[in-house]
């Protein structure tokens, strides 16, 4: 309770000031833990300007980055957007560090930072902390070192080798970064800040006592073990780990070519990549979370007359622009709204939970009526990724609410055709199917390291499991493929394999692309 | 208690290193576009307002995507309202996916736009001419200009004032700050009056007429301290002064297509071709440009085929002169039009006819031209030997005849586009002193 007004209003009008900002997070809080069971990262809110929060979102939201002008490209594509009115900025910015970074925008009346702070604050911040995905992959405490390294590091290269040099590894790498990611393993911790610190003077000691005189040295005989000569391919590839999805680590790991900064470099991309690998997959959860915090705490504030109908009116208007969702026809129309998904399935297991219909018991016999929406919505936070959150809790009324319907497309149909509607018999395929577009494991081209002749030509031969006749679209392919030739050294080759036939549709080496 | 921070003062443009890095890049880029444009397009392409898209080699980001046309898709779209399992939906642009499905998850963030303004594209295109910066600054200038109306501004001079937007705003504060309207202080005026005139009213109504007495008061004091028109009302109209071009121009292209005249001689000769034109854009409203090639007869033809067709021959320069002068003989008279003429020509000619080119511009063509350009373009490696001497070709050495009589009258030998320039430099000299004498 704010002490010493005399309305129990938390803040009148629009301009904010850090009182009123402070008097306000602490209403927040009480509601988010005491009523919500939120269990965040201590929070750490940061005033922007909107010039800032540009800059921030065109350096993938973090806070510090290394220099590459695909992120000034951003920002001027972004910046265009902006100016025209074609796109407004978005009010907040989270990163998932601990602390975990708000970015409030000074922009933003106080009825909005009430919002933000509910909505990042305490949504994302407590997903970012709670989600297995997130506990499992990213690290939160070290992050921020991580970048803080990253950023020095690769000024040290540029500095060293010349920008141009750099440049040219950092687009290579940049170009493989959806396939720089472990998918099913779980990647080694980023080592300690002072581990790495010994690597590289271990490096740097090496590289400045290397002697060229050595190479002339006669090869040992573990070399020259003529059988490791005559390995026959599956103990190579054994040695190799192939077949090897990761590619970036596959590169940074094997490549003959590469010098250690450059293998360093890929390191700091591929981790990257690992990073944000969660956020990828739990699109409409984390978004549908924070929604469904900030739309309740705010509603609670309101209920209790901690703010007033104008903040109120204000807070209802973004709320209702972010879960906008226009249908497939309109000219708005830019796919599913992962915010409005979201926080429409939140809504609908708090109701399933406390006020369900014959229906909802049929579907959800486990937490229908029992009243626990808390620790239901809790737990589905903590446990599931965006495909098994849709594959398990979108509700036939959900369905029936957005009108989902199921499209198939051939490509050398001219049609498409309905498959199925929101009606009874279309629950389950719309469900399956709407969970299949979330898995990124199942919608990215699946591209793996098959095999190499380390010893022989030492061409590098990768294969792209083809499902569903989805080939890869071929100026990009060409060109991400002269990417990987360049960070290897020696030809490159992709072999387009039917996942169910075996049947091989197409290949394509480097060797044949002109521009090499 | 969370840990406020606050960032504003923080430097910003913490981006500002990524962007040069970016444009820099985007800048190699959009020269190589430039210069393709100036290959393929058309001469006065050059000079305009110039979108350039930028998923160009340079500046894109590829990587391993899935083909939007291929294979087989599902898709889960929201707001069905009339469709049944089993309807089918024809896909729209031929076989392009369908527009709707899926068009949210497609790339094109690739694909934006720079427009480039006519400074820029110009400063590309000059780049590798190396011309000096004074002539570039001379090119872009234009010479006269008229005022243009563009709009209101706040300043200005008394003679300027626009008198109906001015009194808009008047009116808009007068009702934003409430002032009295005249009507309203005269009706309670009258009302004042009748009640003062009416006979023995003066007791009974006196408080009542105290009070109307005061308001009256407080609306006149309002109306005199709210004005009528007040100094942040005035709008004057604002000018803006417009390049103006003064005549109209026709611009002749002279070109040998022979055999010797191959890609690398074309090159030069369009860039040269270019270059006049843009100059002549700046100082013409009208400008005709009209394309007469000739081997061993001419005839005047359009831009592409000028510069692409691949028509051979002998050569017989004087043939095109000829054409020249029927041309302007039949739609450019000599006194509504200012008549430049650009030759370029590898110097080959049939024995005897170049001193009948000189005779034809000795006698007719120099009094109707403005001037006469002639580009001969030569191999790299004659430069040396013929750069400074007046040997050569027998119509080099019969056009230092008319070069010697007719100040309007320029040669000079190019062997590469840094060439160009000094051809220039020429005419622009020439040009001032054409344009003293007028």
């Amino acid at each position: 309770m704010p002490q010493g007004a005399a309305s129990n209003l938390l803040f009148q009008g629009s301009d904010w000031n850090f009182e009123t900002l402070a008097r306000t997070y602490d209403a927040i809080e009480k509601i988010g833990i005491d009523e919500l069971g939120l269990d965040v990262y201590p929070n750490q809110l940061e005033i922007i300007s909107s010039e800032q929060m540009l800059d921030a979102y065109s350096s993938v939201g973090m806070p510090l980055m290394y220099q590459h002008w695909s992120f000034g490209k951003r920002f001027v594509f972004e910046d265009h957007l902006y100016r025209k009115g074609r796109r407004g900025l978005a009010y907040e910015l989270v990163i998932n560090s601990n602390p975990c970074i708000t970015y409030l925008m000074e922009e933003n009346t106080m009825a909005m930072q009430a919002l933000v702070t509910a909505h990042a604050a305490f949504g994302h911040n407590h997903f970012f902390k709670n989600n297995y995905l997130f506990r499992q992959w990213t690290d939160a405490s070290a992050i921020l070192n991580y970048m803080d390294f990253a950023k020095k590091y690769i000024a040290k290269c540029e500095e060293r080798h010349g920008t141009a040099a750099v440049e040219s590894i950092l687009d290579s790498a940049h170009a493989l970064m959806d396939q720089g990611v472990f998918r099913y393993r779980r990647p080694p911790r980023l080592s300690s800040e002072k581990e790495r610190e010994r690597m590289r003077e271990r490096l740097e000691y090496e590289e400045q006592t290397y002697s060229d005189l050595w190479r002339t040295l006669p090869p040992s005989s573990e070399n020259s073990d003529p059988s490791e000569v005559e390995r026959d391919v599956t103990e190579r590839k054994k040695a190799l780990n192939l077949p090897e999805e990761n590619l970036l680590y596959f590169l940074e790991k094997t490549s003959l070519i590469l010098e250690p900064w450059q293998r360093e470099i890929l390191r700091i991309v591929r981790v990257i990549a690992q990073y944000f690998y969660p956020q990828r997959q739990t699109k409409v959860m984390n978004e549908g979370c924070a929604t469904y915090v900030h739309y309740t705490i705010m509603n609670r504030l309101f209920d209790r007359g901690q703010i007033s109908e104008g903040a109120m009116l204000e807070i209802l208007q973004s709320h209702t622009n972010v879960v906008f969702q226009p249908a497939f026809d309109d000219p708005r129309f830019p796919g599913l709204n992962p915010y409005a998904l979201g926080f429409a399935m939140m809504q609908e297991i708090e109701r399933i939970c406390v006020d369900p219909t014959p229906e909802d018991r049929d579907w959800f016999p486990e937490i229908a009526g029992t009243g626990n929406w808390r620790e239901t919505l809790l737990d589905a936070w903590a446990n599931h990724r965006d495909e098994s959150f849709v594959l398990q809790y979108l509700s036939p009324s959900l369905i029936r609410k957005f009108r989902l319907f199921l499209l198939t497309d051939e490509a050398d149909d001219n049609y498409c055709e309905v498959a199925s509607i929101h009606n009874e018999r279309g629950y389950e395929a719309i469900r399956t199917a709407l969970a299949r577009s979330y898995d990124i494991g199942a919608n990215q081209p699946d591209i793996q390291v098959m095999d190499v002749d380390l010893l022989g030509d030492r061409h590098l031969r990768l294969q792209h499991n083809v499902k569903n006749g989805v080939l890869l679209d071929e100026d990009s392919r060409d060109d991400t493929l002269r990417h990987v030739r360049h960070l290897w050294g020696y030809d490159v080759s992709i072999a387009g394999v039917d996942s169910e036939t075996g049947e091989t549709l197409y290949e394509c080496t480097t060797a044949d692309l002109s521009g090499e | 208690m969370p840990n406020f921070i606050d960032r504003r003062l923080n430097p910003k443009d913490k981006s500002l290193g990524n962007r040069q890095r970016f444009l820099k890049r985007a800048r190699e880029e959009l020269k190589r576009v430039i210069k393709e444009r100036v290959k393929s397009g058309k001469i006065a392409d050059v000079d305009a307002e110039h979108n350039v898209s930028m998923p160009a080699r340079g500046v894109s980001e590829p990587s391993f995507q899935p083909d939007r046309h291929s294979g087989e898709k599902q898709y889960v779209l929201p707001g069905n309202r009339e469709f049944a399992p089993g309807d089918r939906l024809p896909k729209k642009g031929g076989g392009g996916g369908a527009r709707g499905a899926g068009a949210g998850t497609g790339k094109s963030e690739d694909d934006f736009q720079f427009v480039l303004s006519r400074e820029e594209v110009l400063d590309l295109f000059f780049e590798d001419l190396e011309l000096p910066d004074m002539v570039k600054l001379n090119l872009k200038e234009s010479v006269a200009f008229k005022r243009r109306r563009a709009g209101f501004t706040a300043s200005g001079s008394p003679t300027n004032i626009n008198v109906g937007r001015t009194m808009r705003n008047s009116f808009g504060r007068r009702i934003a700050l409430r002032r009295p309207s005249r009507r309203e202080v005269e009706k309670l005026a009258g009302e004042i009056a009748k009640l003062e005139a009416a006979p023995g009213a003066q007791t009974k109504n006196k408080q009542r007429l105290e009070e109307m007495r005061q308001t009256l008061d407080k609306l006149e004091r309002r109306r005199r301290r709210i004005a009528y028109v007040d100094p942040v009302d005035i709008r004057f109209n604002r000018f803006e002064p417009q390049p103006l071009p003064n005549a109209s121009a026709v611009m002749f292209c002279l070109m040998d297509v022979s055999a010797s005249m191959g890609e690398r001689e074309k090159d030069l000769a369009k860039r040269f071709f270019v270059l006049l034109h843009l100059f002549l854009k700046r100082r013409y409203e009208r400008i005709d440009i009209v394309f007469i090639r000739h081997t061993d007869e001419a005839g005047e033809v359009d831009e592409n085929t000028f510069f692409y067709s691949k028509q051979s021959g002998g050569t017989i320069v004087s043939t095109a002169l000829e054409e020249m002068l029927r041309v302007i003989r039949e739609r450019y008279p000599a006194r509504e039009w200012n008549i430049y003429a650009a030759q370029a020509s590898d110097g080959e000619n049939i024995s005897g006819d170049s001193e009948r080119c000189a005779s034809l511009l000795q006698d007719e063509l120099m009094r109707l031209c403005q001037y006469y350009a002639y580009v001969e373009i030569i191999d790299e490696r004659e430069t040396e030997i013929f750069g400074t001497t007046d040997n050569g070709t027998s119509l080099w050495r019969a056009y230092r005849t008319v070069d010697d009589e007719w100040p309007n009258f320029q040669m000079t030998r190019i062997a590469k586009p840094a060439d160009i320039y000094p051809v220039f430099r020429k005419l622009f000299g020439k040009q001032q002193t054409v344009q003293l004498h007028k």
